[in-house]
C-alpha cells in the first residue's frame, strides 16, 4: 500500500494502483486515474461504465464482471474494450475507485 | 400441519437437501422436487469420459432413485416462481405451493452467448465436455486426433468446477503420450484470467505444471469470437489464437426460469442468496444452494455438500421462527487430476486460499496442492461416496462442514497479498 496525490488530496492505493478506500474518490480523482492509464478524455460513455460499477459495487461489495457490464451498464463488451483498452473491467474499476475485481475460485 | 416444501432442480444439492430434510421431518413435510428430466449426472465424471476413461452409462442415474422414496419426484420445467403467491408455476399450466422453496437448478451452458460458438460446434471442431452427449462426442473426436493444434478455452468466469479446464489440459497431455503422439500436438489453454489460476499460490502452482508438461498458456483472453471454419479463437481486443480442435467451456448462467421471476436473481440468472446463510435476498421462505446461487466461492459439488449443513439446519430454523445461522463459511475442497496416476488437492473458503500442506490434518491426511498417487486413488475412490453418502445426506466422517486450518501451511504470496 502506497499513498499518491489524485486532485490535491492524499489518496491510499494498493501495488497495482487500485484505491484501498472507494470513499476516497470523486469525479476528479477519476480523471487522474484515467489519464494516468492513457485515457485521455472520459466522455458521457466512459463516465456511463464508471457510474455503474461504483453503483454495483457500493450495492454488492463486489466489482461486476466483464459480461455484467456488457449486460447491465449499457455499454456493450465490444465498446467497453474501445473505451477501456485491455481489460475494461479491471480498468473501469481502477477509474471508478473501487478494488480490483476478483475472480473467484 | 404439514409443511410444504419444494425443492426446485433433483441435481447433488437438490437430492442432498430433500433427502436431509426428510430425515428430519419425516411425514411431517411433505416434500416435492422438481426437474426437467430423469437423469444424474456423476458430473466429476464428465473429466474422465473424453479419455475413454469411463463409458457415459457408467456416471448416470435415476433421479427419482436418489431420492427417499417418500419424496415426490416431479417431471416438469419450470416457468417461474410467483414469489407473492408462494408458487411454482410449470410450463404444463400446473403449480406447485410452497410454505418453503429451494432453489437447486444449477446452471445452464449458454454456448449461444458467444459468436461462432454454435456453428463451430455443429462444423463439428469446437467441443465441450461440461455435458454428458457433448463429453461423449469430444471423446469420438480425440479418438481419432493424432496431430495438430488442441485449445482448451473457458470463455468467461464463473464456470462450475473452475479447475476442470486445467485437468483437461493435463489429462490430454498424458492421453496424447501415451498413445506416442504428444510431440505431434500443441495444447494450449486460453483463459480470462490473468495466470493458471484465479488465487496466487495455486495459480504459481499450476502454473509451473502447465509449464513442465509443455502447455502453453494464453492469459487475459476474453473471447469475442470463435471463427470453426477459419479455426480461430479471436479475442474482444482483437488477439488470435489458431486451433485444429477447440474444447469450449461455455459461458454459464442461471436457469431461465430465474430470468421470468423477478427479484430472484442476478444479471447472470444466479440466485442472489446471502453467503453465510443461504436464504434468498428476495425472500425470506427461499433459500438456494449450490451452482444455482450467487455465492464467491467454487461453482463445485464439494461447496453444494458443505453448504448442506447450513442449508438444512436454517430451514429448520425458519420453520420454527428462530433467527438463522450464518454458519457456511465458502467452504470447499477439490481433486485436481494431473495425468500419469496423481492428482493434486485443494482445500479452502472465503477467506483462506489454497496453500500446501496436508489435510484433513497435518499427521493423518492427504497432500495438498502437491501431486501424489493417493490424491488421483482419493479422486477415483470418491463415486461411491457421492452416491451411496452424499447424496443421502449423510455426514461423511473426517469431512467437516467448516474449514480448518489443521494441516495447513502459511507460505509467503506471490503477489505479497495478504487476505
Amino acid at each position: 500500500m502506497s499513498t499518491v496525490t489524485y486532485a490535491g488530496e492524499p489518496v491510499e492505493v494498493d501495488a497495482e494502483g487500485f484505491l484501498e478506500d472507494p470513499a476516497q474518490w470523486n469525479e476528479q480523482v477519476g480523471e487522474q486515474i484515467a489519464a494516468e492509464n492513457g485515457i485521455d478524455e472520459l466522455t458521457d460513455r466512459h463516465w456511463m461504465v464508471v457510474n455503474y460499477m461504483r453503483e454495483s459495487y457500493l450495492e454488492n461489495g463486489t466489482a461486476p464482471s466483464i459480461r455484467t457490464l456488457g449486460k447491465a451498464s449499457g455499454v456493450p463488451i465490444k465498446e467497453l474494450y474501445a473505451l477501456f483498452p485491455k481489460g475494461p473491467a479491471k480498468l473501469a474499476a481502477k477509474v471508478a475507485g473501487i478494488p480490483k475485481p476478483r475472480g473467484c475460485i | 400441519v404439514k409443511r410444504k416444501i419444494t425443492i426446485i432442480g433433483a441435481g447433488t444439492g437438490g437430492t442432498l437437501t430433500a433427502n436431509r430434510l426428510r430425515r428430519h421431518y419425516g411425514d411431517e413435510a411433505e416434500i416435492t422436487v422438481v426437474d426437467s428430466d430423469d437423469r444424474h449426472v456423476y458430473q466429476p465424471g464428465l473429466l474422465f469420459l473424453p479419455f475413454g476413461l469411463t463409458p457415459p452409462e457408467d456416471i448416470v442415474r435415476s433421479r427419482a432413485a436418489q431420492l427417499h422414496k417418500e419424496i415426490e419426484f416431479r417431471i416438469g420445467e419450470v416457468d417461474r416462481v410467483d414469489l407473492t403467491g408462494d408458487r411454482v408455476l410449470l410450463k404444463d399450466g400446473s403449480e406447485l405451493a410452497y410454505d418453503l422453496l429451494v432453489v437447486a437448478s444449477g446452471v445452464s451452458l449458454l454456448p449461444e452467448e458467444t459468436e461462432g460458438l454454435p456453428e463451430a460446434m455443429e462444423k463439428g471442431n469446437a467441443f465441450s465436455f461440461y455435458s454428458l452427449d457433448e463429453a461423449t462426442a469430444l471423446r469420438d473426436a480425440l479418438a481419432g486426433f493424432d496431430s495438430g493444434r488442441v485449445v482448451i478455452n473457458p470463455v468467461e468466469m464463473p464456470i462450475k468446477c473452475p479447475v476442470a479446464p486445467l485437468e483437461f489440459c493435463f489429462l490430454a497431455d498424458w492421453f496424447f503420450h501415451e498413445r506416442g503422439v504428444r510431440d505431434q500436438v500443441e495444447i494450449t489453454f486460453v483463459t480470462p484470467l490473468d495466470g493458471a489460476f484465479t488465487k496466487p499460490i495455486a495459480s504459481r502452482e499450476l502454473g509451473d505444471l502447465l509449464e513442465s508438461k509443455g502447455i502453453a498458456i494464453e492469459s487475459e483472453f476474453a473471447t469475442g469470437q470463435v471463427d470453426g471454419e477459419g479455426g480461430r479463437l479471436v479475442s474482444w481486443d482483437e488477439r488470435e489464437v489458431p486451433f485444429d480442435l477447440l474444447v469450449s467451456i461455455p459461458v454459464h448462467g442461471g436457469s431461465s426460469f430465474i430470468e421470468r421471476s423477478p427479484g430472484l436473481g442476478d444479471e447472470l440468472g444466479f440466485i442472489k442468496t446471502d453467503s453465510h446463510t443461504l436464504q434468498s435476498t428476495a425472500a425470506k421462505n427461499v433459500f438456494a444452494i449450490g451452482d444455482a446461487t450467487n455465492l464467491p466461492t467454487s461453482k463445485a459439488g464439494s461447496a453444494t455438500h458443505f453448504e448442506g449443513e447450513t442449508l438444512t439446519t436454517n430451514i429448520e430454523r425458519f420453520f420454527d421462527g428462530k433467527e438463522l445461522e450464518g454458519s457456511y463459511d465458502g467452504h470447499a475442497n477439490c481433486f485436481i487430476e494431473t495425468g500419469f496416476h496423481k492428482a493434486l488437492l485443494i482445500d479452502f473458503n472465503y477467506e483462506v486460499e489454497p496453500m500446501p500442506g496436508r489435510y484433513p490434518t497435518a499427521h493423518a491426511g492427504l497432500p495438498l496442492l502437491k501431486e501424489s498417487r493417493l490424491n488421483h486413488m482419493a479422486k477415483l475412490a470418491f463415486q461411491p461416496f457421492y452416491w451411496h453418502a452424499l447424496l443421502p445426506g449423510r455426514d461423511v466422517p473426517g469431512i467437516g462442514a467448516r474449514m480448518t486450518m489443521a494441516g495447513k501451511q502459511s507460505v509467503p504470496n506471490p503477489q505479497g497479498e495478504t487476505e
